[in-house]
């Protein structure tokens, strides 16, 4: 998996935002279980304590299930893995309409913007 | 749980001029601590006193609720700032002198990592690079099963690629009831694998946090914030 620990934002926030990607990309599949924390976080080169913390956020919000003989599996709970693809795709949706206003962007012309620059495909079939 | 390294009221005077002046702090087993501090704030007058290399003038450290002495050193894992080792010695040479002093001393680890850093058992400590020594002690270092390490600038003269290769494998060998801290200028480097970091500022603790509430707090990098503290 690839990880970007940036400066000025705290780690693990930046770890469950990154794990919440991969859960979406289906990077780990449903009901699969996760690697260790430590090899986790040697991956990620951060601190095994901070990838815990960002595990357990997850958990928390049921994206992952603790197992009674150690280890995490991904939820098998699909309604879960759509909800939050919602969740991301909609702050990302915001952020975007945010940025364009700020340019100074009207609605009918972003939404002729987004036409102008989505990839052809349906020309193609 | 109870904290596995304490300093308390610690003091040490160089004549007229106080290096630490009533420095406390604890930290709990399974931390990485950052020690961090300008030049001359007392880093490595600390870590020297909790080695059991100087005495201080005030004030008490305890490792693992022990006084320093005898049994702290056995399971106090410490790596100078400096060359300790006689220079003649081969690689190989301070491999055996660590294996006959330290009952913690995992040989095979030492020996593998050494060869991972490309550095040969054959090779004479006199003839090593400044940054290969470092990294020579290092691997030294991290091969024991101590209960606190104690790195006094463990980066400072290491490449970055053979940074990455020390931190993944202070990552991978420090264990959970253990202890980690270590003082360093290269706070962008190191600071997404500290738990918590200690400011010093002449011979005082300016401030110990942990590093994710610092970003929180700040909203920049704890080296930014270093920059901003330490401004000259």
């Amino acid at each position: 998996m690839n990880w970007n620990i940036t400066a000025g934002r705290p780690v693990y926030v930046q770890l469950i935002e990154q794990l919440e990607l991969a859960l979406v990309a289906g990077e780990f599949p449903p009901g699969s279980r996760i690697p260790p924390v430590r090899e986790l976080a040697a991956d990620a080169g951060v601190n095994p304590n901070t990838m815990q913390r960002a595990l357990q956020e997850l958990e928390g919000r049921g994206l992952l299930q603790a197992q009674r003989t150690a280890g995490r599996t991904v939820t098998a709970d699909d309604a879960a893995l759509r909800a939050l693809r919602r969740r991301r795709a909609k702050a990302l949706a915001e952020e975007f309409l945010h940025q364009m206003q700020a340019l100074g962007m009207e609605g009918s012309e972003i939404e002729a913007l987004l036409r102008e620059s989505a990839p052809p495909t349906q020309e193609k079939e | 749980m109870d904290a596995v390294y304490e300093v308390h009221g610690l003091t040490k005077r160089y004549g007229r001029s106080a290096a630490l002046n009533g420095v406390d702090f604890a930290v709990m087993p399974g931390r990485l601590v950052g020690l961090l501090g300008p030049n001359g704030s007392g880093k490595t007058t600390l870590l020297k006193i909790s080695a059991g290399l100087l005495q201080p003038t005030a004030g008490s450290v305890l490792i693992n609720q022990t006084p320093v002495g005898v049994y702290t050193k056995a399971i106090t894992s410490y790596l100078p700032d400096r060359m300790a080792l006689p220079t003649e010695f081969t690689a190989g040479d301070a491999v055996s002198l660590y294996n006959d002093f330290f009952a913690d001393f995992d040989k095979a680890k030492a020996l593998a990592m050494l060869s991972d850093l490309g550095i040969n058992s054959r090779d004479k400590i006199d003839a090593m690079s400044k940054g290969t020594q470092e990294k020579m002690q290092l691997c030294l270092t991290m091969s024991r099963a101590a209960k606190l390490y104690l790195l006094d600038e463990p980066l400072g003269g290491v490449d970055p690629a053979a940074r990455d290769y020390i931190l993944s494998t202070i990552l991978h060998n420090y264990s959970e009831d253990a202890a980690l801290v270590l003082s360093t200028h290269l706070i962008g480097d190191i600071e997404k694998v500290l738990d918590e970091v200690i400011l010093l500022q002449e011979g005082k603790v300016l401030r110990q946090a942990a590093v994710d509430e610092l970003r929180e707090e700040t909203g920049e990098s704890v080296d930014a914030y270093f920059r901003e503290v330490y401004k000259c």
